[in-house]
């Protein structure tokens, strides 16, 4: 790991080029390389730039900065609306302002892109953008102006950047303002050296290799951890309630994924069994009382509410789970789209396969970083619950998507990416 | 001989297997879930005929204005050994090629027969491929085959294959304009998957003669009028995805066991031509037979496919009828009396439509609390 | 799509006739709109061969080009068409809107050009995209009006991209906006056959009228592209006819029946498209139609002034990166507003809302209009009301509600059971901090809706200048690549 941030640092160090682009799969380390990039750079004197793309993330990178260098002058360049965190007003060297001149004491400056955007002066050497691939490029347009050179990083695999217009004026442009801004920054500068993070800390071996396989078909990585790291265990015995549940369970526990299979049957988008049984396997799980057994807690840490987070594609899909967990042991667990929980990581997911009860794939149910984000937020163990008949499915469905000229192939294919994965799911481990 | 070929034989009676052309092999993957077009594409029916005996003709006419501009523009792009061509590949493309030969390979003397002029193909293109260097050479009409579902699909392509580093290209001219960098994306994509269609097809050719698939490259040229001018441009579209859908349907259509199985031996879609070359099948007995095998139809059809007025009569009622996502919507109701009765709470629902009732009884009272004094 | 949609799909069927999506009509219907009914050339990327276009119904003006493929006759036909156009155009511009206050100046009126369907638009896009660099100099010299009428088309056809703008409108999407069919989205692209289903003709049903509409022998498909039966049969013997003939006489006679030919063709899409603004029209209009048609008319008072005092911004071939994120910018300010505006007017687009669980309508059964507040550093007025309804909210506290009679008051969750919801309600309550402005909290009894949608004003993003376009961009630009060069004159026309 630290060979890979030495020779990324020293990239961006160097004053050849202008910029460093690094893909990092999910949990590969992302944040270790910003902290650890911001606080070199801060410590050498330079005035630091730090552009992510929520608050939320801003506020995590500040507590993890602020942590490691507790001495190095922050500053969190907010919106008047923000509310500052309790992460972050907890460290007494954060400057919270709206204004970026009250952060000419900051080594680091830290913001969201959508604020950035509204400082009109004011010029940093160096910048870092985190979560770059899911930075529409408009948006990198609006704030590359205020550094001269940039460290990129991101997770290709993850949801592209969306609009709501649907206009096809500018497909084809190299400054497509709709594509990601690493898309963009890299037809413009084709040779921008692109490192890549290879091993996963996060997903555990027997993740790591299908989520590698399924969503970077050519650019591998691994699992940091070996099987025998990683472990999970039920403190409770599984006594009476549903069979099913308990089975699905133990699947997981043992291997890492289960598929929870209903029949077959096309429905609404808030499919009340899917949901129920979300909500059962939610409950089920906390009632077992799980223990995660790791690298960093080898005596075992129990799997509490806030290590639990359940997925979607949809949000009414979201609202319909949270409305079933409502009142159960599961009401405090995270459930949100996969939109949403873009770069997030827990001990145990449990997910509504986008295909689930579909009778026709729209893009948006087969698009490739949405299954992608969806399996791979997860430290231990990972349930997906679907309606039998996604093969067929996938098997029926017809490939008539518009082409455009002179915009890059996306890859993985959405519809090869599930049935990669649902091989996978549906088959013996 | 394979029984599945014999058996696809009798389905499509007396008459000779439908000459499958890029196109037609295409259309294969527009709507890959429905077994009756792929039974009758497999089995080389002639789907236009049967539709017309069926009383819904198709519509797939062709404007002589766009016949006449299309030969006009392929003639010009390969007038003088294809000149155009080359220049735009240099320029365009960037591509380093030195002074070629141009063959025409529809010139094999006499009236050659689809095999001989395929086998002259894969000699010269053969050689090509041995030749270290760049052989520099346009192939123009080679003729490639494919495999469809036991019988040699023979594709008389009016394109270009020609050689540059190491890897062959193929080349697809289109007559549709490419306006300051963007094309009709409808037409776009149409045009490659056809030339997904030529680079299968071509590598099957190279790969019986040893060389592996990326002998031919993925990267297709797109040779179409630019702006509002005669001249040619050149564009590079990238084909992996329509060669990985092609694939799996190809592969599909020799799948047809389990939808055979079900069928009645005796079905056939024979249209029983008489000595005048009219047909004579009865039109409810050939209904009856069409019947039996299942469609999947979709308002798309209407544009891919020979049978869909049938079909779409044939689904009147349902709310496949009404579009993809409408169905898809309703959560997989497939009557619109059943999604009416369910709205208006005369139909108790079956099991499983419990949720979708709900919706669908709520949908009615508010378009009824809404519209209530409207006219 | 949704189930709202699907349901009145289902009614269509059952009924015969088209069902209503809306209770109002959201796009404006000008007084004097121009309908266009263009024809062009197979094969061809923007060949045109016809077009029927006015102002009234009943004096349809046609225009023909008798070889399609000739370069002066095409400009010739171009230069006829510029005629119609910007004598519509600049007659908009005659009357100032007085009541528009302050300083701006706004015309009374603006362009509405008609076409039958997207294609039509397609069209005006190709037709001004290929006139607009023309020049009345140099080489292949056009009338001057060509590349004025070039730069009002590339005008009329970027405006159709802004969500709400109603200057240039295709008819099957307006219709396809305000009813639903009985067949699919994909058919309702003919115009014949979508307004079949919503006026039918004698006493077909919307079944019956839309097969006869799919004949093109009985029903001409409503453009550009022509039908290939009569391109081949009528199409190509009549132009024929025309190249042939050795005389005056014959040329005469001839184009007379090139005419008619083409007349026949497409008059049946001029009298549809007027029937379907008279049908329009008989649907009253959306409270924010007017405020977005007088922000069509803004754009129109701009573009015509800078046009007549030669300021007009450049329309390139392709947007520059800064140009191209400004636009969307504002297009996606534009959607957000368009979108929450027709839920606020129109209690049936608000109902795909309430099907969701995002808004709910139902009656006040608690109130209490004097709470204040007392948390924060200042006390404030924030009401709480009660609202009892049968709709399935799926809220959660913390969510920011609007109500279509309250616009600029905020409502926010409390709590949600499933009998009710409780609101806290902040702003427009007037300036007391004690008392709330007579009518403005929800009293018990009234009946209310709550959705999730504000038209609340988005300020624009901020860009830099084209010239700080930044190295991850490309840079800057090299120049302006907008002054019609010979270049583009010798574009050798097919």
């Amino acid at each position: 790991m630290s060979g890979v941030i030495e020779s990324i640092l020293s990239d961006f160090g160097s004053a050849a080029g202008r910029g460093v682009v690094v893909d990092s799969p999910p949990g590969a380390g992302k944040s270790t390389l910003v902290v650890r990039a911001a606080r070199t750079l801060a410590e050498a004197g330079e005035r630091l730039m730090v552009v992510a793309q929520t608050n939320e993330q801003v506020d995590d990178l500040i507590d993890r900065l602020a942590t490691a260098a507790p001495n190095l002058a922050i500053g969190r360049l907010s919106a008047s609306t923000y509310v500052p965190a309790q992460r972050v007003v907890k460290h007494g060297t954060v400057t919270v302002s709206g204004a970026v001149s009250d952060m000419n004491a900051s080594a680091v400056t830290i913001g969201t892109a959508a604020k950035w955007a509204t400082v009109t002066d004011g010029s940093w050497e160096r910048a870092i953008v985190d979560e770059a691939y899911q930075m529409r490029s408009d948006m990198l347009l609006r704030v590359a102006g205020r550094f001269s050179r940039a460290l990129f990083v991101g997770d290709p695999g993850q949801l592209d950047p969306f609009s709501v217009v649907a206009v096809e004026r500018w497909a084809g442009l190299s400054w497509d303002p709709m594509q990601s801004a690493v898309a963009v920054l890299l037809r413009h500068n084709p040779d921008l050296p692109v490192h890549r993070l290879p091993v996963s800390w996060r997903l555990p071996p027997s993740a790591a290799s299908v989520v590698s396989a399924a969503f970077y078909p050519f650019t591998p990585f691994e699992a940091g951890t070996k099987p025998a790291d990683r472990r999970l265990e039920f403190s409770a015995r599984a006594l009476g309630g549903d069979h099913g549940l308990d089975a699905t369970l133990e699947t997981a526990r043992r291997t890492g994924w289960a598929l929870h299979e209903l029949p077959a049957r096309h429905t609404v988008r808030t499919d009340r069994e899917a949901v129920a049984a979300i909500a059962d396997l939610v409950t089920r799980l906390l009632q077992r009382g799980p223990v995660a057994y790791s690298e960093h807690a080898p005596d075992g840490r129990p799997v509490t509410v806030d290590r639990v987070a359940v997925g979607a594609a949809h949000r009414d899909q979201v609202a319909a789970i949270r409305q079933a967990l409502a009142g159960t042991v599961a009401a405090d667990v995270t459930v949100d789209t996969a939109n949403r929980l873009q770069g997030r990581e827990y001990d145990v997911t449990v997910i509504l396969h986008p295909l689930s009860g579909r009778r026709d794939a729209s893009a948006f149910h087969l698009e490739a970083g949405r299954l992608c984000v969806l399996a791979s937020r997860h430290r231990h163990a990972c349930v997906v619950v679907a309606r039998a008949g996604i093969a067929e499915l996938l098997d029926t469905h017809p490939s008539a998507e518009p082409v455009h000229l002179n915009v890059p192939v996306r890859f993985p294919d959405g519809w090869e990416a599930n049935q990669a994965m649902l091989a996978h799911l549906s088959g013996d481990h | 001989m394979d029984p599945l070929v014999d058996r696809l034989d009798r389905i499509r009676g007396t008459v000779a297997p439908r000459n499958h052309n890029a196109r037609t092999i295409a259309a294969l993957t527009s709507n890959p879930g429905c077994g009756r077009r792929g039974l009758m594409d497999a089995a080389g029916v002639n789907k236009g005929a049967v539709a017309g005996q069926l009383g819904f003709p198709a519509g797939f006419g062709q404007s002589r204005f766009a016949i006449a501009r299309g030969n006009a523009f392929e003639a010009q792009v390969k007038a003088d050994g294809a000149a155009e061509l080359l220049q735009l590949l240099r320029d365009r493309l960037g591509l380093a090629i030195p002074e070629v030969a141009y063959d025409d390979l529809s010139n094999v003397g006499g009236n050659a027969s689809r095999e001989v002029r395929y086998a002259r193909t894969k000699a010269l293109l053969a050689r090509a491929a041995s030749e270290r260097d760049d052989a520099g050479t346009l192939f123009d009409h080679p003729m490639l085959r494919l495999e469809i579902a036991g019988y040699y699909a023979y594709l008389e392509p009016d394109l270009i294959a020609f050689r540059a580093g190491g890897k062959f290209h193929v080349v697809e001219i289109k007559s549709f304009a490419v306006i300051d960098g963007q094309a009709d994306p409808g037409k776009t994509a149409a045009a490659a998957t056809q030339s997904a269609v030529y680079v299968m097809a071509m590598r099957e050719l190279l790969a019986e003669l040893g060389h592996p698939p990326e002998s031919v490259s993925h990267d297709v040229v797109l040779v179409c009028p630019e702006n509002f001018a005669n001249r040619p441009t050149a564009t590079l579209v990238d084909v992996r995805k329509q060669l990985t859908v092609l694939r799996r349907q190809l592969s599909r259509l020799t799948r047809l066991e389990s939808i055979l199985d079900a069928l009645p031996a005796g079905l056939s879609f024979d249209l029983a031509y008489d000595s005048d070359q009219q047909a004579t099948r009865p039109a409810d007995e050939l209904r009856k037979a069409v019947s039996t095998i299942d469609a999947r139809y979709s308002p798309d059809c209407l544009g891919t496919c020979e049978m869909a007025f049938f079909c779409r009569d044939e689904s009147a009622g349902s709310t496949s009828a009404l579009g993809r996502s409408v169905r898809d919507d309703l959560g997989g109701v497939e009557s619109i009396g059943t999604v009416l009765g369910l709205a208006r709470g005369t139909l108790t629902p079956g099991a499983g439509q419990e949720e979708i009732a709900g919706l669908l009884r709520f949908a009615h009272k508010l378009r009824t609390e809404c519209l209530d004094g409207i006219g | 799509m949704s189930i709202l949609t699907a349901l009145a799909r289902a009614e269509a069927v059952e009924s015969g006739r088209a069902q209503p999506l809306t209770t109002v009509r959201h796009t404006h219907v000008a007084e004097r709109p121009l309908v266009l009914v263009p024809l062009s050339l197979a094969g061809e990327a923007a060949a045109p061969l016809a077009a029927i276009v006015g102002t009234d119904p009943g004096e349809p003006r046609l225009l023909v080009v008798a070889n399609p493929r000739d370069r002066t006759q095409r400009f010739d036909f171009v230069a006829e068409l510029a005629r119609v156009v910007l004598s519509y155009v600049d007659g908009c511009a005659r009357s100032v809107d007085t009541g528009a206050g302050g300083t701006k100046l706004r015309y009374a009126e603006a362009p509405q050009v008609i076409v039958p369907n997207r294609g039509g638009v397609e069209f005006v896009r190709l037709l001004g995209r290929s006139t607009r660099f023309r020049r009345p100099f140099g080489p292949y010299p056009v009338h001057r009006t060509v590349p004025i009428l070039g730069q009002w088309l590339t005008f009329l056809r970027e405006r159709a991209d802004h969500p709400g703008s109603s200057m240039l409108l295709a008819m099957t999407s307006v219709l396809s906006e305000h009813w639903a069919t009985g067949q699919s989205g994909l058919e309702d692209a003919n115009l014949a056959a979508l307004l079949g289903w919503i006026d039918p003709p004698g006493d077909l049903d919307g079944a019956g009228a839309a097969a006869l509409a799919e004949d093109p022998l009985r029903s001409p498909p409503a453009g550009p592209s022509t039908d290939p039966t009569f391109d081949n049969e009528i199409l190509a013997p009549a132009l024929a006819a025309v190249a042939r003939s050795i005389d005056d006489f014959a040329r005469e006679r001839a184009l007379a029946a090139l005419t008619a030919a083409v007349a026949d063709q497409m008059r049946p899409t001029w009298d549809l498209t007027w029937q379907a603004v008279r049908l329009l029209r008989t649907r009253p209009a959306g409270a924010s139609v007017e405020t977005r048609w007088a922000m069509d008319r803004d754009v129109f008072t701009m573009y015509h002034m800078a046009l007549a005092e030669g300021t007009a911004l450049p329309q390139p071939r392709r947007d520059s990166a800064v140009a191209a994120a400004g636009r969307l910018d504002r297009l996606e300010r534009e959607q957000a507003r368009y979108d929450a505006q027709r839920a606020l007017d129109d209690p049936l687009v608000m109902a795909e809302f309430r099907l969701s669980g995002e808004a709910f309508t139902g009656t006040v059964v608690a109130a209490s209009p004097n709470r204040v507040d007392t948390s924060g550093k200042k006390a404030a007025l924030r009401p709480h009301i009660t609202v009892q309804t049968d709709d399935p909210v799926r809220l959660e506290p913390g969510a920011h509600l609007v109500s279509p009679a309250r616009l600029a008051q905020q409502a926010t969750v409390v709590s949600v059971s499933s009998v009710d919801v409780v609101l806290e309600l902040s702003k427009g309550m007037g300036r007391s901090t004690k008392q709330p402005a007579p009518g403005s909290v929800p009293e018990v009894g009234d009946r209310v809706t709550y959705g999730p949608v504000t038209d609340a004003y988005q300020p624009p993003g901020r860009f830099p200048s084209r010239d700080d376009t930044p190295w991850t961009h490309g840079g800057p630009p090299p120049v302006i690549e907008y002054h019609a060069s010979d270049n583009d004159a010798v574009e050798d026309w097919s």
